[in-house]
């Protein structure tokens, strides 16, 4: 057989709960939705394969948000990522997972996976963000995907590789149905039925294009080309804040992370061109971010991580972690440029945008439960909308998703699959697949991601954005009429391009609705510079009602945790102040 | 519109005499998220088929003969 020949094929299978996207909420969601009820049959369906799939593909450095008895409280957590998202939180999910992610970090320890610990034995908590300690380092996190791969065997998890779902189907009552997905290597259909479906496909991290130039080298994995945000809008769900951007400050061309939170907490510090601080925090915050972007357009910029000032054996420490856990290459890359970090500081840039909750707020619409607005259909993970989750929330937020959906299976029957809607699915999957000439998936990926930084990318200006929005319409014309695929590897990268086409014209859209500017970088829009509380202080919701893109406000609920007035705006005072 | 070849330096690279795809290993080709990698027909060594690399690692990291190694991508370097 040549390579990656596509082949005609199409089976179907049933489950309860079918769990897409293997990384770090998929296989937490999984394993809960299985203990819950050990009958009942739960596949994990991956595009790549769950052993080494996802963000924390090679591990993590450490958990950036553990509220940890002694150290945290629920409430404090709570405050602190309200005040972080200037306001715009449904607190209740964010309480929810403050309260039970110690219970999760116990869990994950009695799988293998490793915590720093004091000569006491307590949790070594350090502080980063601006109000409270919640950062736990993992010297020896580049074990957690295989630990999680041995309980998913453990406990006999269904695990279908190589599978990208396309579309979710729905029954005629609009409740969740199923899935269409095709191989990624033989272009062979299975659609998959089931009665509660969990989304967990991480962020849209393939929308902006890096500096470098090369597709592939951008902050979150590659492969993570917003699939379920798109997925989660053509089946009529509602996407939150979705112009809340992610835009990271990150090692110039290796595009990675620093990384500020490991060495932060030894005495590193981000420094402009005369050596000095500018910010007060290193937190990943909108407005962290703007400020790292006046730097470096100041004329103090280039903006640097600096270690130089540390002893031998701090950095030797800090290096013991950079080099070996998360993105490991970062090492060799600095080794390639001949950067000791005893003499010279990290040279840093921001990102390309990218949609995340992770990082930001922008995410498929999720409440306490991970419930979307979809009957049946759950959201884990950088992709669902709980703001700063980072890996912790994918793992607690993906096990309350994985509780909640087999509880909703053991509660529904099958919905019934429309025959016509999975034929009409198949067509416009395979369509790449017949045209006998037409124009390469990387280009058209290439030339969408090059609009996106033209037009897209902050500051946000209106006309920019009216000629952005006109350019990816002439784009996706082309990919919809004239895009081809000679294999199953290019169709896997035309459905994706399709995925990042849809996250731009919804990252586009959810931006000109909100008529202000909030969340610093993420969302400052020159035609409306003020935050807005009057008119905006709200969710925004996007979604598709008959057929056509449309957003809307919702009302951001009452508190659980009150913000005093003189601690609202503790974010927005991130620059050091002058000193005499 | 007809088709040109695009030339490019693949930053993953096997060491023929080190793999052993020959012999039935596909690690390599199994973990990698992007999928980019292939062995091939001709010489039954893995080798990088596309180049559209994350720089992640774990072709190199589970690789049981040491025959992976990543290099960062040129453009990055």
């Amino acid at each position: 057989m040549a390579m990656d020949e596509i082949i005609d094929g199409l089976s179907e299978v049933s489950c309860d709960v079918l769990v897409i996207g293997g990384g770090t909420a998929g296989p937490m969601a999984a394993l809960k939705a299985k203990m819950k009820n050990p009958k009942a049959n739960v596949v994990l369906l991956e595009k790549a394969n769950v052993k080494r799939s996802g963000a924390i593909s090679m591990g993590m450095d450490g958990l950036n948000n553990a509220v940890i008895p002694g150290y945290a409280t629920p409430e404090q957590y709570t405050k602190e990522i309200t005040i972080a998202n200037d306001g715009i939180v449904d607190q209740k999910a964010v309480y929810k997972y403050a309260q039970s992610c110690y219970s999760i970090i116990e869990e994950l320890d009695s799988f293998g996976i490793r915590f720093l610990k004091n000569e006491n034995g307590d949790y070594a908590v350090k502080k980063v963000h601006h109000i409270g300690t919640y950062v736990l380092p993992m010297p020896n996190g580049e074990t957690v995907k295989k630990a999680l791969y041995r309980q998913l065997r453990r406990a006999r998890i269904l695990i279908s590789n190589r599978y990208m779902a396309t579309r979710l189907l729905k029954g005629a009552d609009g409740r969740i149905a199923g899935v269409v997905s095709v191989n990624t290597r033989t272009a062979e259909f299975l659609v998959i039925k089931a009665k509660a479906v969990i989304l967990c496909t991480g962020a849209a991290g393939r929308l902006g294009l890096p500096t470098s130039g090369y597709m592939f080298g951008t902050y979150e994995n590659a492969a993570n080309s917003g699939d379920g945000y798109a997925m989660a809008y053509h089946a009529g769900a509602a996407l939150a804040n979705l112009e809340c951007y992610q835009i990271n400050p990150l090692i110039k061309d290796y595009n990675g992370p620093a990384c500020a939170y490991v060495a932060g907490p030894f005495g590193a510090f981000t420094a402009n061109n005369e050596d000095r601080r500018f910010i007060e925090c290193d937190y990943w915050s909108g407005q962290m971010m703007l400020e790292f972007y006046n730097e470096l357009l100041s004329g103090k910029g280039p903006v640097f991580l600096q270690l130089k000032h540390l002893h031998d054996k701090t950095i030797e420490e800090i290096e013991s972690t950079l080099h070996k856990v998360e993105r490991p290459t970062r090492g060799l890359f600095q080794q390639g440029r001949g950067v000791d970090y005893r003499k010279e500081s990290i040279e840093m840039h921001i990102s390309e945008i990218g949609l995340c909750s992770g990082h930001s707020a922008s995410g498929v619409f999720v409440d306490d439960n991970a419930r979307t607005t979809v009957p049946g259909l759950y959201a884990a993970g950088d992709m669902a909308s709980v703001p700063h989750n980072y890996m912790l929330g994918a793992f607690t937020n993906g096990s309350f998703a994985g509780l909640d959906a087999m509880e909703f299976a053991d509660n529904h029957d099958f919905a019934e699959l429309d025959a016509g809607e999975i034929a009409r699915e198949r067509d416009r999957v395979l369509a790449p697949t017949k045209r006998e000439d037409g124009i390469p998936p990387n280009q058209v990926e290439y030339k969408t991601r090059r609009l996106v930084n033209d037009y897209l990318q902050p500051p946000k200006v209106t006309r920019k954005y009216e000629l952005g929005m006109r350019r990816l319409a002439e784009v996706r014309d082309d990919m919809e009429q004239r895009m081809m695929a000679r294999n199953s590897h290019e169709l896997l990268r035309a459905l994706e391009v399709a995925s990042i086409m849809d996250c731009a014209d919804m990252a586009a859209h959810a931006s000109m609705f909100r008529e202000e500017s909030r969340w610093g970088l993420y969302h400052w829009r020159t035609d409306f510079p003020e935050k807005d509380d009057a008119n905006w202080f709200c969710h925004t919701l996007l979604s598709k009602q008959n057929g056509r893109m449309t957003s809307e406000k919702r009302a951001v609920e009452p508190y659980v945790v009150p913000i005093a007035d003189d601690e609202k705006d503790l974010y927005d005072k991130q620059r050091v102040r002058a000193t005499a | 519109m007809p088709l040109a070849t695009y030339q490019t330096s693949v930053p993953v690279v096997v060491d023929d005499a080190k793999c052993i795809a020959d012999k039935g290993c596909t690690v390599c080709v199994d973990v990698c998220p992007l999928d980019v990698l292939r062995i091939s027909d001709m010489t039954g060594k893995a080798y990088m088929a596309y180049d559209e690399c994350w720089y992640c690692m774990p072709c190199e990291a589970d690789c049981p003969t040491g025959a992976v190694t990543v290099n960062i991508p040129y453009l990055l370097r």
